[in-house]
C-alpha cells in the first residue's frame, strides 16, 4: 500500500490503494466516483474512459501509480452543469438506451473532438470504435458526435 | 454495522402513515428519489408535501407531480413510456413529473417483470386507469371545494377548470382531499385522437443522469459499511466443487471472508428463473472490488466432474444425430405432405446452425445484499424481482414480507437477468459472511456462467409444383434443450400440406430465454430458407411473399395460425414501397417476421468491406400498433437491427472439454460503431390498435434479411451463423 495524491476533476484527492490497483477501481471504490463504468477490465470496451491530462485512456489498465501529476477527469466532472457540447448532444439525440456504456463513449468523444475538431464520418467511426455498446445505439451515437462537432466549430 | 436497528420496511411503514393521504396501504420504498430528481432537473420546484393518490402517483402541494415505473427498466425504454400512459389520463404537463422506479410491491402492482415486449402491453390499460382514476378523484374533490357539479370541471395541464364561474384549482390544491376520497368503480379513458402524450416523442427520463455519470444502476451502489464479494464458479460446464483451499486469500490486505454457498440445495423450492448451472461457488469478500476479484484467483480449488465436458464439435455432432435419427414431436400438421412433396417437381432442401451465445449485457452481473436475522434488503438490476424474493425466501427460511427488494435501472438485459441466480447468490453471501455485500461478477464471471442463447439447428424443406406453387412444406428443429420451431408461425396456414417437428437435444451448457428467445435464430433461417425458394420458384421475394399472404387471407389453412396475415402483409407492402424495392437487386435483401406481438419487415442493402459483410442502410416497417413513444421506438427498432447484425456476424461461443473458449471481449467480437449499419429508416404503421412491444421485434428478421443481402452481394448463400467467423470457430 502507498499514498497516491490525485488531481481528479480538479481536485486534489488522497487515496490509499495497492500501486498496481487500476484506476478505474480507485475512482469507484475508493473515491465513490461511480460514473466510471467497469465493463471488460481488459482495456477492450471503452466502458471506463476517462481523461488522463486530457487524453481518452481505459482506466481498467492504468495502474494508479502511473497518473502522477496528471490531472483526471471522469464524466462527473466533464462539465460543471452536464452540458458539455457533447452531453448536450446526447440528449438532444436521445442516445442511451441502457445507459451503462454512455459515460465512457460521451468522454472517448469528447476527447476525439479535442483533437479532431470537425471530423469526418470515417474519423467518428474509427475514434468511436474502441467503445462497445451492448444495446447498438451507434447510429445515434454517430449523430450526436457530428451535432456536437458543428456546434463546437 | 450492527444487526438490529428497527427494520428498514417497518420504518417506511411508519413515515408513510404519517405521510397522510394514504388509503391504500402501501409503503414508497424510495421516496427519496424524488428529492435527487431535484438536482438533476434544476428547473423543477420540490414540493414541501406529497400526497399519493394510489400506488401510481403522488401530487406535489406545487402541482409537481411523481409517477411511478412499476417495471424493471433494461434499456428497453419502460421507465419513460410506462409513466406516459398514466400522465395523459391524469392529465398533466410532462414537463412537471419525476419518474420514480418502484420498488417490488406485489399487493399494489401486477406483473413487475421485463420480458417478452410485454410491458407496454400488459401495462396499457391498468396505467392508464390509475392515471383516469385519479384524475377522477381530483374533480371530485375540486368539485366539493368548489362547490359544484364535477361534470362542470374539466382539467388541462394538471389544473382544473370551471368554466361557468371562471375559477380554477391545480392538482396539487385539492390532492389531500382527493385522497380520502373513494375510488370510481369505472372510469372513461381517452380517445385516442385526444392524446397529448401518448404519440409524441419523449427523451428517456434518466438521460440526464446518464450523461452526467450520476449513480444509477446496481454496480454503482454504495452503503456505508457494504464489502464486495466476487465468486469462482467451475470453469467448465460439467464439473463441480469439490473443496477450496483458501489459505492464500485469508488474511490478504482487504480481504474480509472467504465463504462456500449452495445456490440449490436438495429439497428446497425452485422457481423457472433459478437457472444455475454453477449452484456451488467459492465467495472471496473485501473492501475493494478490484482486490477481491485479485484475491479470488490464489484460492486453491478442486474440482470433480459429474458429466461430459463438452467441445463444440461434440455438440454440433449431437444437434445433427438428433435432427436425422431423434424421435421428433409432430407440432403441426396440414394435408398430405408426404405425398405432395413426392409429386413436387422441386424439392429445396436446407440446414441452418446458429452457436451458444452469452447476453453479455454491458453492466455485468451483480446484486446488493443486506441479510439479517430477520429480514433481508436486496437492491440490484433484476428483470423478475417476484421470482428473486420467493427463492431467497426458501433459501434462507424468511417470509418473503420481510424481504425487500429494489430494482435498479440495468445495463442491459436481453434476457439474462430474468435468471436471477447472482441475487440469491448475494443474499446467500451475505448471510454466511454476516455484512451487507455487493456481489460483483468480472466480465470474465459474467460470460462463461452460462445460461446462454441455446445453440440450435434446423432443417427447411419445399416443394415446388411444375408452375412454382409451394406445394409442400416441412421444417423440424432442435436445439440444446428445445426446438426453436413455433409449429403455428407463418408460413403455416399458406401451405396445404404441411409439417412442423420438434426435437430437443440434450447439453448440460445452461440456457436461457435471449432476447427474441426461438425467434433470434427461427426467423433468419425461415426468411433465409424463403428467400431460395422464392428464386426456385423464379419469383421476387416480396412477391412471393405476398402470394403467401393472399392465401392466408382468402383461405387460409389450418385454425391455428398465429398471426394477422393482413398486418403481417402491410409491413411488407410498407417496406417495399418506402425502400423503393425493385425485382433483381444486387445488394439488398428481405425478410419479414412476426414475434412478441409486433409485425416487422425489412430491406438491408449490405457490401463487403475486406472480404466482410457490412451493412449499408436498413429500412424497416414496423406494425405495433399505438406507438406510445416514437423516439424511444425508433431507438429500441435500430438497437435490435444493430444488435441482430452483429450477433448474425460474429456472436458465438465455443467450447473446449466444457470451457468456453471465449471469455471477454478480446475473443469475443461485438459489433462495433465502425461496423454498424450507416442508417436505418423505420417506419411505423398508422393505426389504433392497442400497443404491443418493441424490446425484441426488430431482432429476429434483420438476421434473415442480411442473409439474403449478403447472398446478393457475394452469390453465396449463408448457413451458419456466425456468418463472419464461421470457418475458424465452427470448423
Ligand atoms: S472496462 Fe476498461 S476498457 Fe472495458
Ligand atoms: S446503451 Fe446499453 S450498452 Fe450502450
Amino acid at each position: 500500500m502507498a499514498t497516491f495524491n490525485l488531481t481528479v476533476n480538479g481536485q486534489p484527492r488522497s487515496v490509499e490503494a495497492e500501486p498496481e490497483m487500476p484506476l478505474l477501481w480507485v475512482l469507484r471504490d475508493e473515491l465513490g466516483l461511480v460514473g466510471t463504468k467497469y465493463g471488460c477490465g481488459i482495456g477492450a470496451c471503452g466502458a471506463c474512459t476517462v481523461h488522463l491530462d486530457g487524453a481518452a485512456i481505459r482506466s481498467c489498465s492504468l495502474p494508479v501509480s502511473q497518473v502522477g501529476e496528471q490531472p483526471v477527469t471522469t464524466i462527473e466532472g466533464l462539465s460543471a452543469d452536464g452540458d458539455h457540447p457533447v452531453q448536450l448532444a446526447w440528449l438532444e439525440h436521445d442516445v442511451p438506451q441502457c445507459g451503462y456504456c454512455q459515460a465512457g463513449q460521451i468522454m472517448s468523444a469528447a476527447a476525439l473532438l479535442d483533437g479532431i475538431p470537425n471530423p469526418d464520418e470515417a474519423e467518428i467511426s474509427a475514434g468511436m470504435s474502441g467503445n462497445i455498446c451492448r444495446c447498438g445505439t451507434y447510429t445515434r451515437i454517430h449523430a450526436a458526435v457530428k451535432s456536437a462537432a458543428e456546434k463546437l466549430s | 454495522m450492527s444487526h438490529n436497528q428497527p427494520s428498514r420496511r417497518s420504518f417506511l411503514k411508519v413515515t408513510a402513515a404519517t405521510g397522510g393521504g394514504l388509503l391504500l396501504g402501501f409503503s414508497w420504498l424510495t421516496s427519496c428519489e424524488s428529492e435527487k430528481a431535484e438536482k438533476a432537473r434544476p428547473e423543477l420546484v420540490m414540493p414541501e408535501k406529497w400526497v399519493a393518490v394510489n400506488a401510481f402517483l403522488k401530487i406535489g402541494d406545487n402541482g409537481v407531480v411523481t409517477i411511478m415505473s412499476p417495471n424493471p427498466e433494461i434499456g428497453q425504454n419502460v421507465k419513460t413510456a410506462m409513466p406516459m400512459l398514466v400522465a395523459e389520463e391524469l392529465d398533466v404537463d410532462w414537463k412537471n413529473v419525476i419518474v420514480e422506479q418502484a420498488g417490488l410491491d406485489t399487493d399494489n402492482y401486477e406483473r413487475q417483470l421485463a420480458g417478452g415486449s410485454q410491458s407496454i402491453r400488459h401495462g396499457w390499460e391498468p396505467l392508464r386507469k390509475a392515471g383516469a382514476t385519479a384524475r377522477y378523484m381530483l374533480l371530485q374533490a375540486a368539485a366539493q371545494q368548489l362547490d359544484v357539479d364535477a361534470g362542470s370541471l374539466r382539467t388541462e395541464n394538471g389544473m382544473i377548470f370551471h368554466d361557468g364561474s371562471d375559477r380554477k384549482l391545480g392538482y396539487g390544491e385539492v390532492a389531500s382531499l382527493a385522497a380520502t376520497l373513494p375510488l370510481p368503480e369505472e372510469v372513461t379513458l381517452k380517445d385516442p385522437a385526444d392524446f397529448k402524450i401518448i404519440g409524441h416523442a419523449t427523451k428517456n427520463v434518466d438521460a440526464r443522469k446518464i450523461t452526467t455519470g450520476q449513480p444509477l444502476f446496481g454496480l454503482d451502489l454504495q452503503r456505508e459499511g457494504m464489502k464486495y464479494a466476487a465468486i469462482v464458479h467451475p470453469p467448465a460446464f460439467g464439473l463441480k466443487l469439490k473443496s477450496v483451499d483458501d489459505s492464500a486469500v485469508r488474511g490478504l490486505p482487504g480481504i474480509h471472508d472467504v465463504v462456500t454457498i449452495d445456490a440449490a440445495p436438495e429439497g428446497v423450492e425452485m422457481q423457472w428463473s433459478d437457472v444455475n448451472a454453477f449452484p456451488q461457488l467459492v465467495a472471496v469478500i473485501g473492501d475493494n472490488t478490484w482486490r477481491v476479484l485479485q484475491a479470488k484467483k490464489k484460492l486453491k480449488i478442486e474440482w470433480e466432474q459429474t458429466s461430459p465436458l463438452e467441445s463444440t464439435a461434440d455438440q454440433l455432432e449431437n444437434l445433427r444425430l438428433t435432427l436425422q435419427e431423434g424421435k421428433a414431436e409432430e407440432a403441426r400438421r396440414d394435408g398430405n405432405p408426404e405425398a405432395a412433396f413426392a409429386r413436387a417437381a422441386t424439392i429445396i432442401d436446407r440446414t441452418y446452425s446458429a452457436p451458444f451465445l452469452p447476453h453479455n449485457t454491458m453492466e455485468p452481473m451483480n446484486f446488493f445484499a443486506d441479510v439479517w436475522e430477520d429480514r433481508a434488503e436486496l437492491v440490484g438490476p433484476i428483470q423478475t424481482p417476484e421470482f428473486l424474493r420467493k427463492t431467497v425466501s426458501a433459501l434462507l427460511d424468511m417470509p418473503e414480507a420481510n424481504i425487500d427488494i429494489m430494482m435498479t435501472r440495468m445495463g442491459g438485459g436481453f434476457g439474462r437477468r430474468l435468471y436471477g441466480n447472482f441475487g440469491v447468490e448475494a443474499a446467500l453471501i451475505s448471510k454466511a459472511a454476516g455484512v451487507p455485500v455487493k456481489l460483483v461478477y468480472s466480465r470474465e464471471d459474467d460470460m462463461t456462467q452460462g445460461t446462454y442463447r441455446p445453440e440450435y439447428l434446423v432443417r427447411y424443406r419445399a416443394g415446388l409444383d411444375e408452375e412454382g406453387r409451394l406445394i409442400a412444406f416441412h421444417v423440424r428443429g432442435t436445439g440444446a434443450g428445445e426446438s426453436p420451431v413455433f409449429a403455428n408461425r407463418y408460413p403455416a396456414g399458406t401451405v396445404e400440406n404441411y409439417l412442423a417437428e420438434n426435437i430437443s437435444t440434450e447439453s448440460n451448457v445452461s440456457t436461457g430465454a435471449w432476447r427474441a428467445p426461438r425467434s433470434n435464430f427461427i426467423a433468419g433461417a425461415e426468411q433465409a430458407f424463403l428467400d431460395e425458394v422464392a428464386e426456385a420458384a423464379g419469383k421476387d421475394p416480396i412477391e412471393f411473399r405476398l402470394e403467401l399472404f393472399d392465401r392466408a387471407i382468402k383461405d387460409p389453412v389450418g385454425e391455428e395460425n398465429d398471426y394477422d396475415p393482413e398486418r403481417y402483409a402491410g409491413v411488407l407492402k410498407l417496406v417495399r414501397d418506402k425502400s423503393g424495392w425493385k425485382t433483381g437487386e444486387d445488394q439488398r435483401g428481405v425478410a419479414a417476421y412476426y414475434c412478441h406481438n409486433s409485425y416487422v419487415a425489412q430491406v438491408l442493402e449490405a457490401r463487403l468491406d475486406a472480404g466482410e459483410p457490412r451493412v449499408n442502410e436498413v429500412h424497416c416497417a414496423v406494425d405495433c400498433g399505438i406507438v406510445v413513444n416514437p423516439e424511444g421506438a425508433h431507438n429500441q427498432i435500430e438497437g435490435g437491427i444493430i444488435d441482430g447484425v452483429g450477433h448474425a456476424l460474429f456472436g458465438a461461443v465455443t467450447f473446449t472439454d466444457g470451457k468456453p473458449d471465449q471469455q471477454n471481449f478480446d475473443t469475443y467480437r461485438l459489433i462495433r460503431h465502425i461496423e454498424a449499419p450507416r442508417a436505418i429508416h423505420t417506419h411505423f404503421v398508422e393505426n389504433n390498435i392497442d400497443p404491443t412491444g418493441l424490446g425484441e421485434p426488430s431482432l429476429p428478421p434483420v438476421i434473415g434479411a442480411l442473409a439474403n443481402a449478403i447472398y446478393r452481394v457475394t452469390g453465396e448463400r449463408v448457413y451458419d451463423q456466425p456468418f463472419v467467423q464461421r470457418r475458424e470457430l465452427r470448423g
